[in-house]
């Protein structure tokens, strides 16, 4: 049993030091946690504002982020990745020759987050429109009734009030983002899968690799679902429950 | 009726008059609700406002602390009148934001159905108001906040969130919310109206001990009897306007406008 277990695959490439590629793979995960955090960071800034400019914003910032919410959902993700990468990075230099200062290079990671944080954002902004509309009203009156200001009524009432609403959602959203980064794998980030690809062609061991980081994704799930329970626990801790 | 009460030591609170109301006008869209209502509470004056469904009561009740904007007219509370500038569409918006929040503190609202913060625990609700706007230490609210419950019977809630408790047990704990801000004037729309019957004592209980030791309220309410033995001064508001007001006895009794009695005949 041993014996075929060990037979079964070079288990030795999975070492952390070369010619192992265990090492290389943790790198591509850590670059991909660094990415969907990230990315998920900057959507829940635009999530929040986007919620809140579709909620009580005047008609034209309501537009635009109609229009914002409407193309990144409509658009493949793929699509949207090779659009924003290039034709991002393009745009940035382009404007760097304008006023006079050389091309920079834009590192794969800083333009990954971005990617991401476009997408959760669009997404972000509908799941927390959602949630911010699901507080009740007289909630918000009271806080005004006794004296607290629009930042306090925000901080203190809202935002908690609306986090046992939101939370299903972004929790979900936070799945998608860890996976999303994998399509930064066609524009040459090193993330995971792409490290991934490297280590099979290499070694032609691909069923080897792509388990490990078949793995190494469902372990950052099963992580992820544990906080997630915890903090759906406290959001929900002035709800009765529902069996 | 003029006792002094515990809870207000600002030298404000001697002013004699402590709500004013005049030549209050509100129009949601095409509607008149109200139709230039003037109204004076002096301080330990308990007020009872009564009318049919529809009448501008609550509104009315509502406009003095802003929740909605009066389209015409002035509230003045102990002697300060709130700032008030046109909103460009016809109507009234604060003009001093702090101005408002600061007489905000000094009135209490409890509120038809209760609008406790669902995610703090009924003593985060009772606290919330002292410790983050008016800048209480959080020992000393939390201390005051004790007494309090203990006052309203939920001693043994204090660390439920409103979700698990009654309806009168809610708005027992929204009381004692109110009184923690030591509020010089109280507020209450329609307290016991969301109340299934057998609650409404509880509550009515609560207020009426208020009443006894001489705080500012004003009361809108369906419960006329109630009104009757807790107020001294009733008012009675029908199509947006005052359409008779005076001491209970003297409103229940003899009714002088025909509005008014039709009003006691169907209530009573």
């Amino acid at each position: 049993m041993i014996d075929w277990i060990a037979n079964l695959a070079s288990w030795e490439l999975l070492a952390l030091n070369p010619p192992g590629w265990g090492g290389v793979l943790l790198k591509g995960l850590a670059v991909s946690l660094q990415v969907a955090v990230g990315g998920y960071l900057v959507g829940f800034v635009i999530g929040v504002a986007g919620a809140t400019g579709k909620l009580y914003g005047g008609p034209v910032l309501r537009d635009i982020l109609d229009v914002y919410t409407t193309l990144v959902r409509a658009v493949p993700e793929l699509v949207l990745i090779l659009l924003l990468y290039y034709a991002g990075t393009d745009a940035l230099n382009q404007l760097m020759m304008l006023i006079g200062a050389g091309p920079v290079d834009i590192s794969g990671l800083v333009a990954g987050i971005f990617v991401i944080g476009v997408v959760q954002g669009a997404y972000q902004t509908e799941v927390l429109r959602g949630a911010f509309k699901a507080v009740p009203h007289g909630q918000i009156e009271a806080a005004r009734a006794y004296g607290m200001s629009s930042m306090q009524v925000l901080r203190r009432i809202t935002l908690p009030g609306m986090l046992p609403h939101a939370v299903p959602g972004l929790a979900n959203l936070w799945l998608i983002a860890t996976k999303d980064t994998a399509l930064l794998a066609v524009v040459g980030v090193a993330e995971l899968t792409l490290v991934t690809r490297q280590a099979g062609g290499t070694t032609k061991s691909y069923f080897l690799f792509f388990m490990a980081a078949g793995l190494l994704y469902l372990t950052v799930t099963l992580i992820s679902n544990v906080a997630i329970r915890r903090i759906e626990r406290h959001a929900r801790r002035g709800m009765p429950a529902v069996r | 009726m003029s006792s002094p009460h515990t809870g207000s030591e600002s030298g404000a609170s001697q002013h004699p008059h402590a709500v004013q109301v005049s030549g209050l006008h509100k129009t949601f869209g095409e509607l008149e609700v109200l139709k230039g209502v003037s109204l004076t509470a002096r301080t330990g004056d308990v007020v009872a406002i009564i009318g049919g469904s529809g009448s501008g009561k609550s509104t009315m009740l509502r406009c003095i602390n802003m929740l909605e904007l009066p389209t015409q007219g002035a509230i003045s509370i102990k002697g300060e009148t709130i700032d008030m500038k046109p909103d460009g569409r016809g109507g009234l918006q604060p003009a001093n934001a702090g101005q408002l929040r600061r007489i905000r503190t000094r009135l209490a609202m409890v509120f038809q159905s209760f609008n406790l913060w669902q995610h703090m625990t009924v003593l985060g609700n009772i606290i919330e108001a002292p410790v983050h706007v008016m800048g209480v230490p959080r020992d000393e609210a939390i201390a005051r906040a004790e007494k309090l419950l203990d006052r309203v019977g939920l001693s043994d809630k204090r660390d439920v969130y409103p979700a698990f408790l009654s309806g009168g047990q809610q708005q027992r704990a929204a009381i004692a919310r109110a009184l923690a801000v030591e509020p010089e004037v109280m507020l209450f729309d329609e307290p016991t109206s969301a109340l299934d019957p057998e609650l409404v004592g509880e509550v009515l209980a609560v207020i009426a001990d208020l009443a006894r030791e001489g705080r500012t309220m004003l009361l809108v309410t369906h419960e006329m009897k109630f009104a009757r033995e807790v107020a001294n001064h009733v008012v009675f508001l029908a199509g947006g306007v005052i359409e008779e007001e005076g001491p209970p006895d003297v409103v229940y009794s003899a009714p002088k406008s025909e509005r008014l009695r039709k009003f006691l005949a169907t209530v009573q």
